[in-house]
């Protein structure tokens, strides 16, 4: 469990993000500290990817500041990965697992630099570490989509990052990706990456993270799941989107798998 | 049979001419990788049309027109690459618009020359075989400057062409690359038109790439196996247009268009010769193979 007087790894301040001209998260301001595991959960729409894109630079932070150990947002090319919810990439390009798992190296290599044996020592890791290393020398257009989801979280961890974003990693896979996610979360512990993960399942981010930051454009609560996930809380995130029973609150989403919170709240 | 090889090789012109095709060869095919790759096969096309404009200013001007060719081409290049990263419009739109507004200018001017120009003509269907020394340094010296940035930046091109959301969170600059890709590719077809002409250049772009790409499924042996395709395709092509007395140009695109059809038909497993092969053998054999999609 991170300790609150730790130096915080990672600082966001003030921060706001607009896509494609309105604004999504307002007035974002949070730190998470050294090796703190995050668990982002929020309605659809909340911009739960909208964050994760902005740390990685894909969308442009309007306000505000981002700090990474104390430097802002970009002096540092490599120490944030980010494994979107569904890779936009070309299929059928020739490029092996092998292949794909070693961009992750590329922005250490920098310019024009070839693959060191160092490198290939750290793809070989990353991909024993998903259970993938059988599949390292296939084009990845011949995976399944379990298997593809499990390369691209190979290729972040080859990234070496300090921080890790997972953009709903557990929608939609199979029970072994799955299972692997977590697998991965557990062993990133020791190592002190600091993790983000977005997901619809509010029952796994309150018994699998230290954690949990709830979102709707701006932070509606923020800090460990007892204190995170109250009835209050739910509701001022998800709005007419809940419904409140006996034993516990029933969120009912429109669109996504249907989150449900047991009845310790 | 080796006086038939080296009888055209008696010729000076026959001997640029082969120097300059297999040159050609090469570098169409290697960058032409990309072009199968990222379907730029239209952008390629229109690239090859918007140097008309340059070559026939350069007429007009009485200036070296293959460097008319090249000031156009890499205009249009970075006016693609300009457009469509404004985001309103898409790319392929963006190539649509300046690919015939620079042919029509090109129309345009070449209308105001009066006598009949043999050079313009060479421009539009290649002329291999009138190849000057000149000509041959100049495709030499841009030729190997495109294969050495194509060599040296192997790793940030695959990058932006397989993911370039990647590319940004690492913070390369993708949008430069693009572009850098795309002035690479204009001095590619520049280089080219000598030898296989506006109409035909887009052929020597994708014909080979798209050839070694039913062969391998990795990015370097393909652009190795497309480099000797191309190579292969020009020789082969150049022997045929001295014998038989056709169209240099021509009888190259149509030699590498017969190794596609021959590796398209009978590639290994996944050819359309070796699917009916298994389908006659029928049975259950033939039904699993068809599901499985591999062995036989």
């Amino acid at each position: 469990m991170p300790n609150e007087s730790d130096p915080a790894r990672l600082d966001l301040y003030r921060i706001s993000v607009a896509y494609n001209g309105t604004s999504v998260l307002c007035d974002v301001t949070l730190q998470v500290p050294h090796g703190a595991q995050v668990a982002v959960v929020g309605p659809n729409g909340a911009g739960k990817s909208t964050l994760f894109k902005a740390l990685v630079g894909l969308l442009p932070i309007q306000r505000g500041h981002v700090h990474i150990h104390g430097r802002s947002l970009g002096a540092h090319q490599d120490c944030v990965a980010y494994v979107p919810q569904r890779e936009e990439v070309d299929w059928h390009f020739p490029v092996t697992v092998a292949d794909v798992v070693m961009m992750g190296r590329y922005g250490r290599l920098g310019w024009v630099r070839r693959p060191r044996p160092v490198d290939r020592e750290i793809v070989a890791r990353s991909l024993e570490q998903l259970g993938i290393t059988d599949l390292a020398g296939r084009p990845v257009g011949d995976l399944s989509g379990g298997q593809q989801q499990r390369v691209f979280l190979a290729r972040a961890l080859a990234q070496e990052p300090h921080i890790l974003l997972m953009d709903e990693p557990f929608t939609g896979v199979d029970v072994a990706t799955q299972e692997a996610v977590l697998q991965l979360l557990e062993q990133l512990k020791p190592a002190d990456v600091t993790v983000m993960v977005s997901t619809h399942d509010l029952n796994l981010a309150a018994a699998r993270f230290g954690r949990v930051l709830l979102l709707n454009r701006r932070v509606v609560a923020y800090g460990v799941p007892e204190q995170v996930l109250t009835p209050t809380h739910i509701k001022e995130a998800f709005g007419g989107q809940v419904l409140f029973l006996d034993e516990g609150a029933v969120i009912v989403d429109r669109c996504c798998p249907t989150g449900t919170l047991g009845g310790s709240l | 049979m080796i006086t038939w090889l080296v009888k055209p090789l008696t010729y000076g012109f026959m001997q640029r001419g082969l120097a300059a095709a297999l040159m050609v060869g090469v570098l169409c095919a290697v960058v032409g990788c990309y072009v199968v790759l990222r379907s730029m096969a239209f952008l390629g096309d229109a690239l090859a049309h918007a140097v008309l404009p340059g070559v026939a200013l350069a007429y007009l001007l009485g200036a070296n027109l293959l460097i008319g060719a090249l000031i156009a081409a890499i205009a249009v290049a970075l006016g693609i690459g300009f457009f469509s990263r404004r985001g309103r419009i898409k790319e392929d739109t963006a190539i649509g618009i300046l690919f015939a507004a620079a042919l029509s200018l090109g129309v345009v001017l070449i209308s105001t020359i009066q006598t009949y120009a043999v050079d313009l003509t060479h421009i539009l269907f290649g002329n291999v075989l009138g190849v000057s020394g000149t000509d041959l340094w100049l495709t030499g010296v841009l030729g190997v400057v495109v294969l050495v940035v194509v060599a040296l930046l192997y790793k940030e091109f695959l990058l932006v062409s397989f993911d370039p959301v990647l590319g940004t969170t690492l913070r390369f600059p993708v949008g430069f690359l693009r572009t850098l890709l795309l002035i690479l590719l204009a001095l590619t077809i520049v280089v080219s038109l000598q030898t296989v002409g506006v109409g035909l250049v887009a052929a020597m772009l994708v014909t080979p790439g798209a050839t070694a790409y039913l062969l391998t499924r990795r990015l370097f042996p393909m652009m190795l196996l497309s480099a000797g395709i191309g190579a292969f395709s020009s020789l082969v092509g150049l022997y045929l247009s001295f014998y038989l007395d056709v169209a240099s140009g021509g009888a190259v695109v149509l030699t590498a268009t017969a190794v596609f059809l021959l590796v398209f038909l009978f590639v290994p497993r996944r050819g359309l010769v070796w699917a009916g092969v298994r389908r006659l053998r029928g049975g259950r054999e033939g039904q699993d193979a068809g599901l499985c999609g591999e062995g036989d």
